[in-house]
């Protein structure tokens, strides 16, 4: 804590807190470190792509379980269902517009996507609806059943896939407008890789926007900070956290569907696989941060296609140093949220 | 020895437990002679090494609560470490000795290592590192395939005594052989017994209260005196020790190990479904839990056949019982065991036994 407030001089404004810019920087770092590394700078601009897009679609993915472990200690490991659900809703919706996927013009690739997006995160959102109710609601502040609930709720919830879609994998093939690369100068960056970016950049903005500027964003922020002072200021934390927690799932359904076209094979177990991936993301942005996320998820993204390129066999096991790494540098994440 | 050496003074507690157990044990020694056939044989044998395997978890999850999701990679290092060292040093019985203490040093190291880093931290941090470090793990293990045999695994001889073609007698005794996997088996149960009731003494020892006080209430025990992050590591270092041992019996056992039978994510799932089911925080409740998850994994899907055609013309309740969606409604139990009764079917059947009726 910091020197009592009674005997500082009341302040003018509000104390503004300080942003910590460090972490930030390591982005930029970390790319011209690569840089040398990788040799030719098209490649470099080829990876940097490459690395961002992923990034941006597990940011896209990540956010919400970060906020809903902020906001009410819950850490949901059934979060991959609702990737899995979102990408293969996306099957079911693409596969009855072919004709429009399959057109050359952007603008029907873009009418098919985006209604299949659109019906990934309302699914996504409703089931995560009903799984907050029936599956993590009794459980509330107690850690050992919360992890053991959600991860039965996610064996149930790839069981349920299977009996609709079927166990086996399926293609989600891209639409003929998103495919191939376009060139500058020498680098080739697939035009898929930049819609990713675009697509996170405006959730990051769109989120950080509501965090920011919106009442509702105030008191999810306040409720990440110290639940009970908002609780006893008269807000409902509960409702509060289900909200969080239904677009929480809704985002993971659109990261699906991205993340189902960036693999362009989709298997029930994915959300499984990815599961791992954005536990390490969380921890290094600090639990609960939805900025630490951001960066998090861009390191994870960049380190994993520079050593992809560079070193194959350390590839696998890039992100585990990278947490490794930055837990070494800060035991509790790059942006740690205060109250624990 | 009396009984209650035995058994550590840990006693079922309820008469129907009693009889269920009985009747598990009693079942495991005659499978050979009651239920001929290679398939309820290895059922028989998978049964004792998950229920090694699935104690030890509980030592740590049921008894000391702390949820860790890298204890199939103890049960790795321990088959691996058997396969790797029969493969390179021949069937010998030094070899079997050579891998199953290379590994269960290993196991130690590692088990110390991340239960120091990690353990002083919440709950929810430990399941989420040992997650990665498994994950990790696996892919170590498939990638190193000069050592470990990468995807294929390893095929490897066992030491004469044990293997299918040794013959103690060439008259059967009962109608049954007197071979090598007979021996196998049998060995393998007595293993398993030791080992349980080693568990059984450990958790009811003074050290053992220590790690249910902590379980209960973290904060208090560290009040009383007791230093809990060493109590926690220690908790950890043990289960690990045990799911190495186990490890090592699966190797002997099936004369082949890879990722899939070993390490696996799957595995882990099974096993904590197992001891929920059956009953944290006792170690029979394993024992149920285990029995009744494997019969039903191997049996189950036969039932599950037979309702499948019997609804083929209803179309979403014929893919709900299809035989490949018995997961399914384990998982449902699963959750339905975690809600209302969180200390399994061991623990019903003994609060039933306390009740005055």
């Amino acid at each position: 804590m910091s020197s009592p407030a009674t005997l500082t001089p009341a302040p003018e404004a509000l104390p503004t807190v300080k942003l910590d810019r460090l972490p930030l920087l390591l982005l930029p770092v970390l790319a011209l470190i690569a840089l040398p590394l990788v040799g030719s700078f098209s490649t470099w601009v080829t990876l940097t792509f490459a690395g961002l897009a992923m990034g941006m679609i597990i940011f896209i993915i990540a956010s919400g379980l970060t906020l809903v472990f902020g906001l009410m200690d819950v850490l949901n490991f059934g979060h991959g269902v609702f990737i899995t659900l979102g990408a293969f809703l996306a099957t079911s919706v693409l596969g009855r517009m072919t004709g429009w996927t399959e057109s050359e013009s952007l603008l029907r690739n873009l009418l098919a996507v985006v209604p299949a997006m659109l019906a990934a995160m309302t699914v996504a959102g409703l089931v995560g609806f009903t799984f907050e109710r029936l599956i993590i609601r009794p459980v509330y502040g107690q850690p050992l059943k919360q992890i053991m609930i959600t991860m039965g709720g996610m064996i149930v919830g790839v069981e349920l896939i299977k009996v609709i879609w079927g166990a086996q994998a399926i293609p989600l093939p891209l639409p003929t407008a998103f495919r191939g690369s376009l060139l500058f100068g020498e680098a080739a960056v697939e035009k898929y890789r930049i819609i990713a970016v675009v697509v996170g950049l405006f959730v990051f903005a769109a989120m950080f926007w509501v965090l920011s500027r919106t009442k509702v964003g105030l008191l999810i922020r306040a409720g990440v900070h110290d639940r009970e002072m908002v609780e006893s200021l008269g807000y409902r934390i509960g409702r509060l956290f289900i909200g969080v927690f239904v677009a929480g799932s809704a985002l993971a359904g659109l990261g699906g569907v991205m993340w189902g076209m960036y693999q362009q094979t989709i298997t029930p177990e994915m959300g499984g696989q990815i599961n791992v991936l954005l536990f390490i993301v969380i921890i290094i942005g600090g639990l609960g941060s939805v900025g630490g996320c951001f960066i998090g998820a861009l390191l994870v993204g960049l380190v994993s296609n520079y050593a992809g390129f560079m070193a194959p066999k350390v590839a696998l096991f890039s992100n585990i140093l990278l947490m490794v790494i930055v837990l070494l540098w800060r035991p509790q994440g790059l942006y740690p949220v205060v109250k624990r | 020895m009396s009984f209650h050496g035995l058994f550590s003074g840990d006693f079922p507690r309820s008469r129907v437990l009693l009889v269920l157990l009985v009747a598990i044990l009693a079942g495991l020694a005659l499978t050979p002679f009651a239920f001929p056939g290679a398939k309820a044989l290895n059922v028989a044998a998978k049964i004792c090494i998950f229920i090694v395997l699935v104690s030890s978890f509980d030592l740590l999850l049921g008894y000391t609560g702390i949820v860790s999701f890298a204890h199939t990679m103890f049960f790795g290092i321990g088959a691996y470490g058997v396969a790797i060292a029969l493969t390179h040093l021949g069937p010998t019985w030094t070899a079997v000795g050579l891998g199953v203490l290379a590994a269960l040093v290993l196991s130690l190291i590692l088990s110390l290592v991340i239960g120091l880093f990690s353990l002083r931290v919440k709950a929810m941090f430990y399941a989420m590192i040992t997650l990665a470090v498994a994950t990790a793990f696996q892919t170590l293990a498939s990638q190193l395939s000069e050592i470990t045999g990468g995807e294929d695994g390893l095929t490897f001889k066992v030491p004469e005594l044990l293997s299918p073609g040794f013959s103690l007698s060439d008259k059967p005794f009962l109608g049954v052989s007197l071979d090598g996997r007979l021996i196998s088996f049998y060995l393998l149960l007595t293993v398993t017994v030791v080992l349980f009731l080693l568990m059984l003494r450990i958790v009811n020892s003074p050290f053992g209260r220590v790690l249910q006080a902590i379980r209960e209430n973290a904060f208090r025990a560290e009040a009383l005196g007791y230093r809990t992050v060493v109590y926690r590591t220690w908790s950890n270092v043990l289960s690990a020790g045990f799911a190495t041992l186990a490890g090592a019996l699966l190797a002997l056992w099936l004369r082949y190990n890879g990722p899939d039978t070993s390490l696996s994510f799957e595995i882990m799932i099974d096993i904590l479904l197992m001891v929920v089911i059956g009953g944290m925080g006792t170690l029979y409740g394993s024992v149920v839990g285990v029995t009744l998850f494997v019969i039903v994994q191997n049996y189950l899907q036969d039932l599950m056949k037979f309702a499948s055609t019997a609804t083929a013309s209803v179309p979403l309740l014929r893919d709900l019982v299809h035989p490949d969606r018995w997961l399914l409604w384990l998982g449902i139990l699963f959750i339905l065991s975690v809600y209302r009764f969180p200390t399994g079917i061991v623990g019903k059947l003994r609060a039933k036994a306390l009740r005055p009726s």
